[in-house]
């Protein structure tokens, strides 16, 4: 457990902090960039550094974008004028403290549970580029194919949802 | 082969090392790298702005600036005493956090990018597994920070530069990365090292540059639109454009962060064009193999100096591309001619040496870009013109 | 505490805080940043379990947590552009107010 992981974990839980609880969306939407980027270095401290250049490169070149246009297209860049909590938020705040109690339980009492390997200091596995390149096209050529699909389905439906109406209410 | 004076700069790195404990010496080493690159680009940065003022005053026929120095040289350090010490205006109601913080990441990102790059043989700053992967990760952080400064100051010139400009990187990045994944497919690895030392061999006194193929350089001519697009640059820089949008993002910025905000452009331009020149021109390789005993590294800022030189030819000498006209560019024309080229790099590969591949796949190219071309040229019928209002 | 267990902890606690976010706030599009969170979450739970699980040369976890990434991009969109939709058709992104069924 050393420095870096407890630097990095609390970047990133201030950053999710900050997300939902400031009152300016665009700032919410740059916390979420810190988070992002805290958890990317998280997955690169866990030696899948494949993974933390995707994250960077999906979701902070590309998804906090996209929530910033769509913050910017909305309006909702200006004051709120009415809080911005709803009106349930009590009941969203203890369901989501009790969710967070039940996984900590289940996280620090499952020890006893496992074999002694699991989960302790380990030599970091190998992984190359090569290694992914292969996986991904002998044995995970499916789940490509259809994410191949799933992607174009989504860039036509998304563009079709957001297209403006010919002629529709304006 | 190590030439002395070619592995020079390492050379002297291990010795400041070896002056060091051994417990502290990965870290002395690491911090030499950085404080070389840090000091380096920006002196760079420095000599470039005086060939860019003094490149665009003659090709408009003028002189450029004459009076600092012999012929101007000393610009740069006018220029900087005039930041440095220009008072920091922060609009009232411009958000202070967001608006200080912009020009930080913008420049944070820029010299992350330098650490990848195969200055010379063995002169990296960190050889990655996925090195190319890392830099495109690392650009693609650089749009967020065009984004806070032209948000945060609060201003709609400055929000609709912005605007513009993360669409124009946006789309630009797609060809972008297209173009290298040609590059990545026929060498097989995505690290920088590794596709330089591909390019390093020689055939009857030829290099084997990735330019001299006929995938290579149609690869090539994507990436350079891509990358000028993604720096802003003329013809592409209509987000800052200075008779368009008064300056466009950074319009509320002055003295220092202004002068960031330049660096980290420039700084920019210089890593992608390192980038070109390690993908597609052999990066530090030497053009003939008779002229090896020039060190490596010459090599290297030099193909990186004249794709500097292209570029301020470039801004000097094409008129601007309207937004709608670049956007559609890149999403009709250039992505679709990127898909074609992996598809004839593969072919490429797999058609065996000889003289045979070379003529099918040029060929290949050449009609559809010219067939392509055409088709897109019909469809746009110059009628009168029509005005559509802002809803 | 073993390592495994930070990681865990760590992806609990930005999971609820994700989770809190998408049931507290009245904007649509922090609902779907809230989402973003817990998808983010869950990718650092897989990729804790295959760095800390038997068989890393699998990829078992780093693949799940690659595909997790896009499929969240492509989910990301498309719930933008319905928020989008629905803010040109109601003038409102706020959900307190978009809480009937008629249009």
């Amino acid at each position: 457990m050393t420095v870096v992981f407890w630097i990095l974990a609390a970047v990133t839980v201030a950053g999710g902090l900050a997300a939902v609880m400031l009152k300016n969306t665009v700032h919410c939407a740059l916390a979420l960039t810190t988070a992002f980027a805290g958890l990317a270095l998280l997955f690169m401290q866990l030696d899948a550094q494949f993974v933390g250049f995707a994250q960077i490169l999906v979701y902070i070149g590309a998804v906090a974008i996209l929530v910033v246009f769509a913050i910017l297209l909305t309006r909702e860049s200006e004051q709120p004028e009415k809080g911005v909590f709803s009106r349930t938020w009590l009941a969203g705040l203890a369901i989501a403290a009790a969710v967070f109690a039940v996984l900590a339980w289940a996280v620090l009492n499952s020890r006893a549970a496992l074999p002694d390997a699991v989960g302790l200091p380990k030599p970091a596995p190998e992984v190359t580029v090569a290694q992914i390149g292969d996986a991904l096209m002998g044995r995970y050529v499916l789940p490509l194919e259809i994410l191949a699909l799933l992607l174009t389905a989504a860039m036509i439906g998304a563009v079709l949802v957001a297209m403006h109406e010919k002629g529709g209410r304006k | 082969m190590a030439n002395t004076l070619d592995q020079i700069f390492v050379l002297l790195k291990h010795w400041i090392m070896g002056l060091f404990p051994s417990a502290v010496q990965p870290v002395i080493g690491a911090l030499l790298s950085v404080v070389t690159i840090i000091v380096v680009f920006p002196a760079l940065f420095a000599l470039t702005t005086v060939l860019e003022r003094k490149g665009l005053g003659r090709m408009q026929n003028r002189i450029g600036p004459n009076r600092t120095g012999p012929f101007g040289i000393l610009q740069p350090v006018a220029d900087g005493i005039k930041s440095l010490t220009k008072e920091d205006i922060i609009p009232t109601s411009a958000d202070g956090v967001v608006h200080f913080i912009a020009p930080l990441v913008l420049v944070v990102a820029v010299f992350m990018g330098l650490a990848v790059l195969p200055m010379g043989r063995n002169m990296q700053l960190v050889d990655m597994d996925a090195g190319l992967l890392f830099f495109f990760a690392i650009g693609a952080s650089t749009e967020l920070s065009i984004f806070m400064a032209g948000w945060s100051s609060r201003n709609k010139y400055s929000l609709l530069g912005a605007m513009r400009a993360v669409a124009q990187m946006i789309s630009y990045e797609v060809p972008l990365l297209m173009s290298s994944v040609a590059i990545v497919m026929i060498t097989g690895s995505l690290s920088l090292v590794k596709i330089v030392e591909a390019q390093n061999q020689y055939t009857w006194g030829l290099p084997h540059w990735y330019i001299f193929t006929p995938w290579g350089f149609a690869a090539f001519v994507m990436f350079c639109i891509a990358a000028t697009a993604e720096t802003n640059r003329s013809p592409f820089d209509l987000p800052e454009g200075e008779s368009e949008l008064v300056a466009g993002y950074f319009t509320e910025y002055s003295g220092f962060k202004f002068a960031l905000f330049f660096l980290g452009e420039y700084l920019g331009m210089f890593s992608i064009s390192g980038l070109g020149s390690t993908l597609f021109l052999g990066g530090w390789s030497a053009p003939l193999q008779v002229l090896e005993f020039i060190p490596s590294w010459f090599w290297f800022f030099a193909k990186v100096m004249l794709s500097i030189v292209v570029l301020i030819w470039m801004r000097g000498t094409l008129p601007r591309l309207r937004q709608d006209q670049l956007m559609n560019f890149a999403w009709k024309f250039v992505l679709p001619m990127t898909l074609l080229n992996l598809f004839v790099a593969a072919m490429w590969r797999f058609m065996g040496e000889g003289w045979l591949r070379w003529v099918v796949c040029s060929a290949i190219l050449i009609v559809v870009y010219v067939g392509a071309g055409r088709a897109m040229m019909l469809r746009q019928n110059y009628g009168p013109r029509s005005y559509r209002y802002a809803e | 505490m073993t390592p495994l267990a930070g990681y865990l902890l760590v992806a609990a606690l930005v999971f609820a805080i994700g989770l809190a976010g998408a049931l507290t706030r009245r904007n649509a599009i922090l609902v779907l940043i809230g989402i973003e969170l817990m998808l983010n979450a869950a990718n650092l739970n897989l990729v804790a379990f295959w760095r800390y699980g038997p068989h890393p040369e699998a990829l078992t976890g780093m693949m799940f947590a690659v595909f997790s990434i896009a499929v969240a991009a492509a989910e990301a969109a498309v719930g933008l552009g319905l928020v989008i939709a629905i803010y040109r058709h109601a003038r409102t992104a706020d959900l307190d107010e978009i809480n009937r069924m008629k249009g």
